[in-house]
């Protein structure tokens, strides 16, 4: 399809033939023409953002919860600037966001005029890629580029910077048909070669441990069936980072929980003690590794990675595979099939001995109380009272964050959105917004904090305005309590500005934003509270007041091995835990 | 805790084939600098009109699992075609040049134009009391006519970095 239209025209076509449904975003001076074609067509729906830093983690939820890339729309100058947190946070987790930046005319730029920043320059390091279009007929190409590049390989976000002269500008209109990008051709089979030495490392194995990542969540629900379909074949034991939550159901016998820093004692154990690691989709991140030197020191590692600049970055591996996790697992499991694999099921069985000794542990228990809301009880009661509906589930960052991961247990992939890389707090009502736009009839919940969930709290008014009833859940414990903990952990409990002062009234402040606040301080009403809130269809702020001073445990102290974690029997007093060493580390 | 890299720090010659567009040099750029890379030289020129690409020569420094990153790191970014590690594929043509400036009277100037004599530079300009020497060879060679200089009235150096090529009949 060739024909002639505006910029402004070219960007609506653009993403109707990307069939885009949905997009986040906020007008200015320099987006006016873009907004003027947006209101001569009804296609595309957009969603109209409270501020740049929310449409751009609604875009991640929106491309999480569905598997679509997530468009965002933003002016010049501080519309971009403030999208490059989200942005950065979609670069660390992988997320698809196309992002278009409407710019000051081209013989404007570099005059420092009204809303004028160098949104390529800026956004350069925290984009996969991104244009800067000075000719409208290049515009269509670099659209529909954009899309391929964002959502092809390894997924990331990509700005367009599109100046205003551009928009209105008339040139030549180009399908989607024809593109496709001259270089970037991302590998996603494996080496044949490699995978069948892995296959028959791994039908070896003595001691094995599926070790996956958000990759799985990033190939596909196809993904998660192979890797299913895999360790029910083999019997061998599953973990999973924080990204790759949903990818292996919680409810199965071989699911370990999650590893790395807060993750369960058996699944680092696990991790410290194999002989063979299979590493799919994840990138061997500081807080899965803990100290390096002493990472899983007897194992072969085997890293699927659609990524090479993730192969041997901080951990060598023994057999890299290059390609889709899903390519490669089908592959895999081929192979497996072919050479008629059979575990050593003796060895095995005492693996599985080794794990369940390490299981009973418990080490995700938690003293209860009946006189005051342990935060891991309200997730636990949270979970039950929604675990049979249809739910997405986001998270800030914090301690709230990881009580989450720990005790709210996924079935299937998508369902799970949390700032990963980056840790952005204020990504989870945004993203939650973001979900709720993808899944309109479904239950989402946005598990939060009372210092994260002021971060992008005004997105509550988006949530009012397009009918979107997301459900805030704020574990309210009146600190920034992952900041406190630490505090315990270096420096003596001095408490140095991470006490929530000053809070707001939560259930008023639901109320004048239109929504409903409820709040709940007693163990005994936490379920008829809950079901209060899932009950409303409208957005529901809920102010959980929880333990003030509980932590969060077990915990790989930063510096210290898998085999070295604290657990929650652990001692009072968390100051002896970091060496001066680890102190130096985040 | 640095990550565990006992390995010695090597010198590698990277050649990239990149799509000249704007920004592709400053893409680059930050990459080295944003992960803390070392740059020891960069050229970069355009080499395709028609097609619109450049090549891009980085001397790097590293230990081998860096190098690796490097490499991989600039493979991946979108406008870079080829990454080639010269220092691997084999012995590559290494050349510089350099445009060196000396000032002086009397029996240092004729000590100068000995020197440059015997480094084979040309003298591109003179005056009464100054010359500028052009000369091209390995950077080593070029470090040693310009130490060799230096007491003989140095005013100022510009070099131009490595440019690299692999030896043979084949292209990068």
């Amino acid at each position: 399809m060739m024909r002639e239209m505006t910029g402004a025209e070219m960007v609506m076509q653009a993403l109707i033939d990307q069939g885009v449904e949905h997009m986040f975003g906020y007008p200015g001076g320099a987006v006016l023409p873009i907004y003027d074609a947006m209101f001569h067509q009804n296609q595309v729906r957009h969603v109209l953002v409270r501020h740049e830093q929310g449409a751009v983690h609604m875009a991640e939820g929106y491309a999480r919860s569905s598997g679509k890339v997530g468009v965002v729309l933003v002016t010049s100058g501080p519309g971009a600037t403030n999208a490059v947190t989200g942005l950065t946070d979609a670069l660390l987790d992988s997320i698809p966001v196309v992002c278009i930046t409407g710019q000051v005319p081209t013989h404007l730029i570099g005059s420092d005029a009204f809303q004028e920043c160098d949104t390529v320059g800026i956004t350069r390091p925290c984009t996969k890629h991104n244009y800067l279009v000075r000719d409208v007929n290049d515009l269509a190409r670099v659209l529909h580029e954009a899309f391929y590049v964002a959502q092809n390989g390894r997924p990331g976000p990509v700005v367009v910077d599109i100046p205003k002269d551009v928009q209105f500008a008339k040139g030549i209109y180009v399908g989607p048909e024809n593109i496709q990008h001259k270089t970037y051709q991302p590998r996603l089979k494996g080496d044949g070669d490699r995978i069948r030495a892995a296959v028959e490392l791994l039908a070896k194995a003595k001691r094995p441990v599926f070790y996956t990542g958000g990759g799985v969540i990033n190939s596909g629900p196809e993904a998660s069936r192979l890797l299913r379909e895999f360790a029910r074949l083999s019997g061998y034991p599953v973990t999973s980072t924080l990204m790759g939550l949903g990818a292996f159901p919680a409810s199965d016998k071989q699911w370990l929980g999650m590893l790395g820093m807060h993750g369960t004692y058996e699944a680092n154990m696990a991790m410290h003690d194999c002989d063979v690691m299979v590493c799919v989709g994840a990138r061997f991140d500081d807080r899965i590794t803990g100290r390096l030197d002493a990472f899983s020191p007897g194992s072969k590692k085997i890293h699927i990675d659609i990524d090479p600049s993730s192969i041997n970055k901080n951990v060598k591996v023994d057999i890299p595979i290059i390609g889709d996790v899903k390519h490669v697992l089908d592959d895999m499991l081929t192979v497996w099939r072919a050479m008629k694999a059979e575990p050593d099921r003796r060895a095995l069985a005492s693996w599985w001995g080794q794990i369940d000794r390490w299981r009973a542990r418990k080490s995700l228990s938690f003293q209860n109380s009946d006189q005051i809301i342990k935060p891991q009880f309200a997730i636990q009661r949270l979970y039950e009272a929604v675990k049979d509906k249809d739910v997405y589930i986001t998270t800030e960052v914090g301690q709230h964050q990881m009580w989450a991961a720990q005790h709210f247990p996924f079935e299937e992939p998508n369902r799970w959105m949390t700032s990963g890389g980056l840790g952005t707090m204020g990504y989870g009502l945004p993203a939650a917004i973001g979900a709720q736009v993808a899944h309109p009839n479904s239950l989402v919940i946005d598990i939060a904090g009372e210092a994260s969930i002021q971060m992008c709290l005004q997105e509550l008014s988006t949530a009012l305005q397009f009918n979107l009833p997301v459900k805030i859940f704020v574990l309210n414990n009146e600190y920034m309590g992952m900041v406190r903990q630490w505090q315990d952990l270096l420096h003596g409990g001095r408490y140095s500005h991470s006490y929530s002062e000053s809070l707001p009234d939560f259930v008023k402040l639901a109320e004048a934003y239109g929504g409903v606040g409820i709040r709940c301080s007693r163990p005994g009403d936490l379920d008829g509270a809950i079901q209060e809130m899932i009950n409303v269809d409208r957005p529901v702020l809920f102010d959980c007041l929880v333990d003030k001073m509980e932590n969060v445990l077990p915990m790989i102290p930063s510096g210290k091995p898998h085999n070295e974690m604290i657990m929650p029997d652990h001692p009072e007093g968390l100051d002896d835990a970091i060496s001066e060493e680890g102190k130096m580390l985040v | 805790m640095p990550p565990v890299n006992h390995e010695a720090p090597e010198r590698h010659t990277l050649s990239l084939l990149v799509d000249n567009e704007p920004g592709v040099l400053a893409r680059i750029v930050g990459l080295f600098s944003g992960r803390g890379y070392n740059i020891d030289s960069l050229t970069v020129s355009e080499v395709s009109h028609d097609s619109r690409r450049s090549r891009i020569t980085v001397v790097t420094t590293g230990a081998p699992m860096i190098i690796e990153q490097i490499k991989s790191q600039l493979d991946r970014l979108v406008p870079v075609h080829r990454v080639v590690d010269l220092t691997v594929t084999g012995k590559a043509v290494e050349r510089e040049l350099a445009l060196i400036k000396v000032r002086g009277k009397g029996e240092i100037r004729q000590e100068a134009l000995l020197i440059a004599d015997s480094f084979r530079a040309r003298t591109v300009d003179t005056t009464l009391e100054s010359f500028v020497f052009e000369i091209t060879g390995k950077p080593e060679k070029i470090d040693q006519f310009v130490s060799l200089l230096e007491p003989l009235g140095l005013v100022e150096v510009s070099r131009t970095g490595v440019a690299a090529i692999g030896r043979g009949p084949d292209a990068m």
